[in-house]
């Protein structure tokens, strides 16, 4: 043939030895982002948060019929979000989660910090109120939402989920899953006063 | 497809079954139930794993269906509705990424891939004294009627 | 106490892989024969005692050994012998366990048919593979012990995910991991063709019969996971792109431009360093697909979190791995160039744009399925790549694709005739525009008349392209055909059909999407509804007993005109163990595709919610799976490609002489 047979000890002259290393560079990127992403939720990021992009804007418009038969029957609407901080929980009586975080809830009420409004979420009005019978109702105010129009205007995944609202109706903070203590006390908590002042 | 059945079935197990599209959810204008079809396609069932709320089972995707039926009816255009569930829940809604800064890697890729190594592909082409090919030496002819042979037939 | 045996079998393994991944490497660096021979006994001893370890973890299954934590999750005494079976690698560690056992039977072979390996080629090339057994076994048994104890032993398991309880998922994994294991030889050739230095035309035809199994598996694999997910998820897709399927489709791409490529180094010496290229990066997409599905770093980044040793030890072993591979090949590839020269308008011509396509769209897929993954980690929000992303790039990329496929075949190699060539696909042309004008008048809206007259129409050319020139080479009609059909060499038959195949799936694949047609109802017995001309009359529902549920069964009479042509029972089933519930639709295929019946809830007293589905063309996709499969397979048994076939020794000596001509 025209072109010898290569010989493996001798590289074409012209070569450009650089773009044998792309490759290398690229999986190193990958995997550098792969570690990153490691560290990331090995430092607590929780993968399943999707962040809400309603963070800093006013509180969806809304309006829900409460709970008949509850010593407070009213229902809740946006309005009634302005004027004080408030606690906005999305919670069900089929939602598992939402048992574990009730007792929080419950001294959350007793120490009269911040009124709690509940969203009664894809339930019936029964369920709910059997619910909270046996349970306990920390809330101030608690609206049904049987087709989840509400929660899905505040952009809910899934229950429980709870959204501070400032004075001027803004959502200033969101909390996906269960409030727990160590929450309250580190990051709800603290806000409330910031918020208050 | 495997994983994201075993999640919704995990969701199976603590709520009752429902199906995808419910007869019951249906509008009765077939052009409406249509553009909803088309709608429900383009957004994500945000509790599954990469499922459409179209065909999805989750709770929360029947009643983002229903919502996008209860909008279309309302009057809104596709896109209003699209637009709309994105105000809720942003980028993770959408099935198709739109075309945004945190984005322009995602879509620009594929043709500056393509781009690039058509170039590099050039690049190597001409490297080589292919230009002006030498006309072919007796022993190379002999060569390529040879391949020629075993390829073509005995 | 077979389980403990299983076990320790698992640590000997690894401590028989550690000498293969060393001693054979240094021997070949020396050139001492004795230290080179250890290589092959070692990769048999491996393949026993991995073997051993895969059949006692089948023996937990299979006897209801439920202290063993596998067999206590995925298997239950109802479930019947062949899914007990099934379920040893239904889970993450049992399907570590049949990975490492298929590579171990792969090495052996290499070890047993390799006699004409040149030794240092074949001392190498196990030494890597036994590396690469290493990473697994110390993953298997530091993060992923499948042997673990329950104390104490539950009476009873949880069972087998109903969904998993399929044949065509039994065998799935299998198939899928045979496919990646396979590509790890090609990727062992090519690391121990970087260390000596060389490649050439009897490389490549000792790596292309690998590449091949490993392809026409991976095709199966991938066919039949479309397949359960067809007949057993009950909204009638047969593709989603979901990381998990894209996770074995990426390497399938690639796999495939290497095989492609291969060819060219092959007949023509070039392409050498793009080759070895491929062949690295085919198998770390592989590594990539088993890991980061498996551990679900992939699917959901919450089990990536939930074992963190897991997720270091993935990424550690799959950086030594890849990056070891890649700095070799960054070192050691500039010395591999040459070869013969071609003009753009060739064969090679033809493969390289092959390549170029085939590549961009695997670095697609690859993309969009890790975005998610790498806007998280760069702080870009949160967001979805889904189906829409993955159509709008990957089908644009495909329609050059399979242009070029038409015509490359018809171009010589070195210096092709693009005129000549041209006047040769009339025929082609002609029905192409013929079937892109039917299938725009067949559809209802415009954007079906696009897809479907672009899709077929590519599909036509493809197919007619095909025919044409194996027509043209064998011209069947003239005397002496037969003989010509038995002389052309088996991988032109294999093209013809693996192209063929590949054409029939774009139709199937076209027709499906853009011509499917879905009825939701709510249906009392005795209500009819029609589909694509078919009349289901619906009978009402029965309670059917099953061996782990018990399920509804809808009855669907089949009406043609007034024939009755057959009757569909789709399932509503309810699952005792674990407990769930899921649909088992009925399919039928008629003339032009599937019937697809789903039987949903009851409501009330008015019926059932039906959904029925006429799902075009849809056998086609599984035709075409089985004619590429069938062209790979016809391509193994070529001759060159057998056993023995390829000596370097003569081949060096006729170098110079002329083009290896087979």
């Amino acid at each position: 043939m025209t072109d010898a047979p290569t010989s493996p000890e001798a590289p074409s002259p012209a070569r450009k030895r650089w773009p044998y290393f792309v490759p290398l560079i690229v999986i190193a990127a990958m995997f550098g982002i792969f570690g990153k992403r490691l560290l990331d939720v090995e430092r607590g990021a929780d993968p399943r948060l999707i962040p809400t992009v309603l963070l800093d804007t006013q509180v969806p418009a809304f309006e829900l019929e409460g709970l008949p038969g509850r010593s407070d029957p009213r229902g809740l609407a946006a309005t009634d979000l302005k004027g004080d901080v408030t606690l906005v929980n999305v919670w069900g009586s089929w939602c598992i989660a939402c048992v574990q975080e009730h007792p929080t809830l419950l001294q959350i009420a007793k120490e009269n910090k911040v009124a709690i409004h509940g969203i009664d979420w894809r339930d019936t009005p029964d369920r709910g109120l059997a619910w909270l019978k046996q349970r306990g109702d920390p809330y101030a105010r608690v609206a049904q939402d049987p087709h989840g129009e509400a929660a899905i205007a505040f952009g809910v995944t899934a229950a429980p989920e709870s959204f501070l609202v400032d004075k001027n109706g803004v959502i200033r903070f969101k909390q996906v899953g269960p409030i727990t203590p160590e929450v309250w006390r580190d990051q709800i908590a603290p806000l409330i006063e910031q918020l208050r002042k | 497809m495997k994983l994201r059945y075993l999640i919704a079935l995990a969701a199976l197990t603590l709520t009752p079954a429902a199906q995808a599209v419910e007869p019951s959810e249906m509008l009765p204008d077939a052009t409406l139930e249509a553009r909803a079809r088309e709608v429900s396609k383009a957004l994500r069932c945000v509790q599954c794993q990469n499922e459409t709320i179209d065909e999805s089972n989750a709770e929360i995707a029947h009643d983002m269906r229903v919502l996008v039926r209860k909008r279309i009816v309302a009057g809104d255009s596709n896109q209003q509705v699209i637009d709309y569930m994105y105000s809720r829940y942003g980028d993770y809604v959408l099935l198709k990424p739109r075309f945004a800064a945190n984005t322009i890697a995602l879509w620009c890729a594929p043709l500056l891939l393509l781009i690039g190594g058509a170039f590099v592909l050039r690049q190597r082409l001409r490297d080589r004294p292919t230009a002006a090919p030498a006309p072919l030496s007796a022993e190379e002819t002999a060569a390529l009627a040879a391949l020629d042979q075993t390829e073509r037939r005995a | 106490m077979i389980t403990e045996l299983g076990h320790f079998a698992l640590a000997l393994a690894l401590i028989v892989a550690l000498i293969q991944a060393t001693v054979p490497m240094i021997g070949a660096q020396k050139n001492d024969p004795a230290l080179m021979a250890i290589a092959r006994p070692a990769a048999l001893a491996q393949f026993g005692l991995i073997g051993f370890s895969f059949a006692a973890l089948i023996h937990a299954f299979v006897t209801n050994d439920f202290s063993v934590v596998g067999a206590y999750e995925n298997s239950h005494t109802a479930q019947p012998l062949f899914y007990k079976i099934a379920g040893a690698w239904g889970n993450h560690e049992g399907s570590m366990v049949l990975w490492i056992t298929i590579l171990a039977l792969f090495g052996a072979s290499v070890a047993v048919f390799g006699e004409n390996l040149p030794p240092a080629l074949r001392a190498r090339a196990l030494s890597v593979q036994a590396m690469i057994t290493v990473g697994f076994i110390a993953f298997i048994l530091f993060t992923s012990n499948p042997f673990l104890r329950l104390v104490p032993a539950p009476l009873e398991g949880v069972g087998l995910n109903p969904l998993l309880q399929h044949p065509g998922m039994a065998i799935h994994p299998p198939m899928l991991y045979s496919g990646y294991v396979g590509f790890s030889m090609a990727f062992s050739f090519a690391i121990a063709a970087l260390i000596e230095g060389r490649v050439d035309a009897a490389w490549a035809r000792w790596v292309r019969p690998w590449t091949l199994a490993a392809w026409v598996l991976l095709t199966c694999g991938i066919g039949l996971g479309s397949w359960w997910a067809y007949t057993i998820l009950g909204w009638g897709g047969w593709w989603a792109w979901d990381p998990v399927e894209n996770a074995s489709f990426i390497p399938w791409l690639t796999g495939t431009a290497l095989l492609h490529s291969a060819i060219v180094v092959e007949k023509r010496e070039a392409l050498k360093s793009w080759t070895i290229l491929l062949a690295i990066i085919t198998f770390s997409l592989s590594l990539l697909g088993t890991f980061l599905v498996r551990s679900g770093i992939l699917t959901s980044v919450h089990a990536f979190a939930s074992d963190p040793t897991r997720g270091v030890f993935v990424l550690a072993l799959l950086s030594v791995a890849i990056g070891g591979s890649l700095i070799l090949y960054a070192v050691r590839a500039p010395t591999l160039e040459g070869g013969g020269v071609f003009a753009p308008i060739s064969r090679e011509g033809g493969l390289l744009l092959n390549n170029l396509f085939l590549s961009t769209a695997a670095a697609t897929v690859l993309l969009g399925t890790l975005y998610p993954l790498i806007a998280e980690a760069l702080d870009l929000g949160k967001l979805t790549v889904g189906p829409p992303y993955f159509n709008g790039v990957f089908v644009p990329l495909m329609v050059p694709l399979v242009i070029v496929a038409g015509i490359g075949p018809f171009l010589a190699w070195k210096r092709g005739d693009l005129l000549a060539a041209r006047a040769r696909l009339g025929v082609a042309g002609a029905g192409t525009i013929f079937v892109i004008i039917v299938s725009a008048a067949l559809s209802h809206n415009d954007w079906q008349a696009l897809a479907a007259a672009g899709g077929l129409g590519l599909s036509t050319w493809l197919a007619l392209a095909s025919i044409c020139e194996w027509i043209d080479r064998v011209h069947p009609l003239r005397s002496g055909a037969l003989a010509r059909i038995r002389h052309l060499p088996r991988a032109a038959h294999g093209m013809t059909l693996a192209h063929l195949g590949f054409a029939i799936v774009i139709a199937g694949a076209t027709a499906s999407t853009a011509w499917k047609e879905e009825h939701n109802q709510i249906q009392a017995a005795g209500s009819t509804v029609t589909v694509a001309g078919y009349t289901l009359r619906f009978e009402g529902a029965t309670d059917v007993p099953g061996p782990n549920y018990s399920a509804k069964e809808g009855r669907f009479v089949v009406l043609k005109g007034d024939d009755e042509i057959g009757v569909l029972t789709p399932q509503r089933r309810e699952y005792i163990q674990p407990r769930q519930v899921g649909t088992s639709p009925a399919i039928m295929t008629v003339a032009l595709g599937d019937i697809y019946a789903v039987l949903g809830d009851p409501d009330g007293d008015k019926g059932f919610a039906t959904r029925l589905y006429f799902q075009p063309l849809v056998p086609w996709l599984w035709l075409g799976v089985l004619l590429m499969a069938a062209g790979g397979l016809c391509s193994l048994s070529d001759r060159r490609l057998r056993v023995g076939a390829p000596r370097r020794t003569t081949r060096a000596a006729t170098n110079a002489a002329a083009q290896p001509a087979e």
